[in-house]
């Protein structure tokens, strides 16, 4: 017997409001004064899967300028005015969207809208901060070269999505990096802020009037419409291969994955319900983890999951093993995988599954800033505020069959593209 | 300026059988942090057994006289909770983060695996395993954290810290059953531990919760005394160099020894931080203006005082140099830097800066429960008192342009250091 059948709540984790500001820009606001903070998160459509491929790393680029100069305001005096009043203000590029946070004691609210305003709409991108910011993203790569796991991760999504934007590095490379120009900076800002593709969310001790003015400030001028490429459907290569990379190290770092379901699928739930199951991140009682991690001491870590992008859905997971016994580690996950593709769940062990990811919904939403990202999020995905409740709805409706359907399309035979780092016996 | 009062009543009792426990009120969300602390970590590890501490908190998951192995695992995933653990050099924690009706559930197993713990060969073979692979994806592949643990090793010539957390590779293998049993019996007691409720939570309903899970757990007597060889005082200057061929990225850093939140004399931690902070915090830093910006010699430049250690502990400067930069040339720029540091004086403007910045985090740990219970129980665990949590922006704010001077002449300006270097395999001997 359980003790704790999957019981969604219709409450709410967290108390939203959406509302639309004087200047026509939709906020996603939960106001909460316990704590004298705000955060404000906002995320615009683009992103790396923008960048030519010659200039791979020009969005990583915009995203790290924004923040080194904008206005009257040279670089080093925006970071003395941030600095001044304690005010968090990041920008980051991630495949499909450039995103950017900030975070500031209310009573600094409005310098805080102010840098941002300045931000975003008028940002220098001077010669020397360009040069530093392309020096130290050069670094960054160096660093990357023979580090197992970015090497692991750049080798597998290239392998994954050749030709794709999905399988370009976000980061760039030495020589794309390159042949960037500060003309190719500003060309990318013109091109992808805007107000047609953003999302915002707000959060803390700030009422609807304070983020109206906030985000109006910050937002409201910047042009209606981006102007972003066509994306095509990303379409997944390799399933059956996998690739070896020699590197002189104790340990092979090993990555796989295959197609997944679409966000819009019927089944993305009860995949994502299968995936959990199978080597949800931090899951310490998966399939995975028990299999590779607990009975047989194979790794520290495992991990397999589903991620949805806007134009292709993949499963991605992986380990790390000491060489003499990596082929066993990698032998022990894909059975799991097959067995889950061919014979679905227990009804155990769906039924904590389901209990685990609805109960545990709460706990994404403990802080300011993790609640205004959430809320971002749940934007992007193109939901209505109500997906606070019907997602543990969908969740707590995931049957036995809908399991087994969903594994077997999603999993399907149970082919595997993988790479592997290190120097790996029995590849 | 000001520094913000403390956000709400932190309350703290000490139970019959010697626990501390401490309730952190914050109910924005009906969720609760709950962690149990004990005063000792890796620096505490029995001289040729490094690695037991981090070994043993793995083994703690492998179940009790009462439950299972798995069981309170099961259980946390069961309601949706959020758990796992971490040893530092000077402490270990545990913790669970759920929905505050199963609180109690978590005490009673928590209480449980205080003194319930055991441990057959077949569970502690496979976790020792883990622990090696462990290892390995953290410092064996990178030679980075390769040259880290050489420092770390260098700077502590006596002194536990100069030993990994996790252990060396050779003294893991070695580990047993009866290795982490001893350990357990020593350590794991209510007068050496620490409870951590931050959340929803009400201090008398959570006290009394915490007699009917904890209160049960009898007394042993007087808490554990540690003893740790101190670390002589230092004269030599040393480099430490790691050439691998999987380099590409060469990188910079020095480390101090300098006294911790506990050995210091007062108010020189807090002088300590800002002076971190004005050095090294961010791109207004002294050492990213003049490394970075003007002189263009490295493409990053950190520092960092570690005040958080029962014993004396460290500053760290780091840098990454520009192409074509050797490490010898950071070498020297860094005493430049810290010169002209010390001559031109501490701009007003910067250190109001500065200890803006460090204030405004103690406000913005309030917005996070999790963040909260490991800022009490890591001071806790260290023998500081609510108070001087409580009172850590009052003194930040107390410090001034003199104490900072005065603590960088005193711990930096030519005083004895490591120095690291991590090079290609075929870089130009130093």
């Amino acid at each position: 017997m359980l003790k704790h059948p999957a019981a969604p709540s219709s409450q709410s984790a967290v108390n939203v409001r959406t509302f639309v500001t004087p200047r026509g820009l939709t906020v996603w606001l939960v106001e909460s004064y316990a704590v004298p903070v705000v955060s404000l998160e906002f995320a615009m459509r683009g992103g790396a899967a923008q960048d030519d491929p010659a200039k791979a790393g020009v969005g990583m680029m915009l995203a790290s300028l924004l923040d080194e100069g904008a206005g009257d305001l040279d670089s080093q005096a925006f970071q003395r005015a941030l600095d001044e009043k304690a005010i968090e203000i990041s920008f980051r590029n991630d495949r499909e969207h450039m995103a950017g946070r900030v975070r500031t004691l209310a009573k600094n609210l409005d310098r805080a809208a102010e840098l941002l305003r300045l931000a975003l709409n008028a940002p220098r991108f001077d010669e020397e901060p360009f040069l530093r910011v392309r020096e130290h993203a050069n670094a960054r790569l160096r660093h990357d070269v023979n580090d197992p796991g970015s090497v692991a991760a750049r080798s597998w999504r290239a392998g994954a999505f050749p030709g794709h934007p999905y399988g370009q590095p976000a980061e760039g490379t030495l020589e794309t990096l390159a042949a960037i120009e500060r003309a190719d900076i500003a060309a990318a800002a013109a091109r992808r802020i805007a107000r047609d593709r953003l999302v915002i969310a707000v959060v803390g001790a700030i009422d609807e009037d304070g983020a109206a003015a906030l985000v109006d400030k910050a937002f409201a001028d910047l042009p209606a419409r981006a102007d972003l490429a066509p994306i095509p459907a990303a379409t997944f290569s390799g399933l059956g291969r996998t690739d070896v990379v020699t590197l002189d190290v104790p340990q092979s770092t090993i990555r796989f994955g295959r197609p997944g379901l679409t966000r819009d699928d019927p089944d993305f739930i009860a995949s994502l319900v299968a995936a959990h199951v199978l080597g949800g991140h931090g899951n310490m009682t998966s399939r995975l983890f028990r299999e590779v991690r607990e009975k047989r001491g194979l790794a520290y870590t495992v991990f397999g999951a589903f991620y949805a992008l806007d134009h292709g859905g993949f499963f991605y997971g992986g380990t790390t093993t000491k060489n003499e016994r990596a082929k066993e580690s990698f032998d022990v996950s894909a059975a799991e995988i097959r067995d889950v593709a061919v014979n679905g769940l227990g009804e155990e062990e769906l039924e904590k599954g389901k209990t685990y990811l609805i109960g545990s919904y709460p706990l994404r939403f403990d802080t300011s800033a993790k609640i205004a990202s959430q809320l971002a999020q749940i934007q992007l995905e193109g939901r209505a505020p109500d997906w606070l409740v019907e997602r543990n709805r969908l969740i707590g409706a995931v049957s036995l069959a809908d399991v087994k359907r969903a594994a077997a399309r999603a999993f399907g035979d149970g082919a595997l593209f993988t790479t592997v780092v290190g120097k790996p016996e029995g590849f | 300026m000001t520094a913000n009062p403390p956000a709400s009543k932190v309350a703290h009792f000490t139970m019959k059988n010697g626990l501390e426990v401490v309730v952190i009120p914050d109910h924005r969300a009906p969720v609760v942090t709950h962690m149990v602390w004990y005063r000792n970590g890796a620096a505490d590890d029995p001289q040729g057994k490094s690695g037991i501490a981090h070994f043993l908190e793995h083994l703690m998951f492998k179940g009790t006289a009462l439950h299972p192995k798995g069981a309170f695992s099961e259980y946390v995933a069961s309601v949706g909770g959020h758990e796992n653990a971490f040893t530092g050099p000077d402490f270990t924690a545990y913790f669970q983060q759920v929905a505050k009706e199963h609180l109690r559930t978590c005490m009673a197993f928590e209480a449980d695996r205080m003194t319930g713990l055991v441990l057959t060969d077949d569970v502690v073979a496979p976790e020792r395993d883990v622990v090696l692979e462990e290892r390995r994806m953290h410092c064996d592949t990178d030679p980075g954290a390769q040259l880290g643990e050489a420092v770390q090793a260098t700077l502590f010539t006596h002194h536990p810290y100069g030993v990994p957390i996790i252990g060396w590779g050779h003294e893991i293998e070695g580990l047993g059953r009866e290795d982490a049993l001893a350990y357990y019996h020593r350590f794991y007691t209510p007068e050496n531990a620490i409870l951590v409720v931050a959340g929803d939570a009400a201090p008398e309903e959570t006290l009394k919760l915490a007699e009917e899970t904890y209160g049960k757990v009898p007394a042993r007597g007087a808490a554990p005394v540690r003893v740790r060889p101190a670390e002589p005082p230092t004269v030599a200057d040393r480099l430490v160099t790691v050439r691998d061929q999987k380099v590409q990225q060469p990188n910079w850093q020095r480390h101090w020894l300098v006294p911790s939140c506990r050995t210091a004399a007062p108010g020189e931690p807090e002088a300590l931080d800002v002076l971190g902070h004005l050095i090294g915090g961010g791109q207004t830093s002294v050492l990213y203006r003049e490394l970075v910006i003007e002189e263009k010699l490295a493409v990053s430049a950190w520092a960092y005082y570690h005040g958080t250690a029962l014993d004396q502990s460290r500053f760290i400067a780091n840098a990454t140099p520009a192409p074509g930069v050797t490490l010898e040339t950071l070498d020297k720029a860094f005493d430049r830097v810290l010169a002209k540091f010390l001559a031109d004086g501490v701009d007003e403007a910067a250190l109001e800066r500065a200890k803006t910045r460090l204030v405004a985090d103690a406000v913005y740990a309030r917005d996070s429960q999790s963040d909260l219970a490991r800022w009490y129980g890591s001071s806790l665990a260290l023998g500081q008192t609510i108070r001087d949590v409580e009172e850590w922006p009052a003194r930040i704010d107390a410090v001034d342009a003199k104490a900072v001077l005065d603590a960088a002449r005193k711990w930096l300006d030519r005083r004895p250091a490591v120095t690291g270097h991590l090079l290609p395999l075929d870089a130009e001997a130093a």
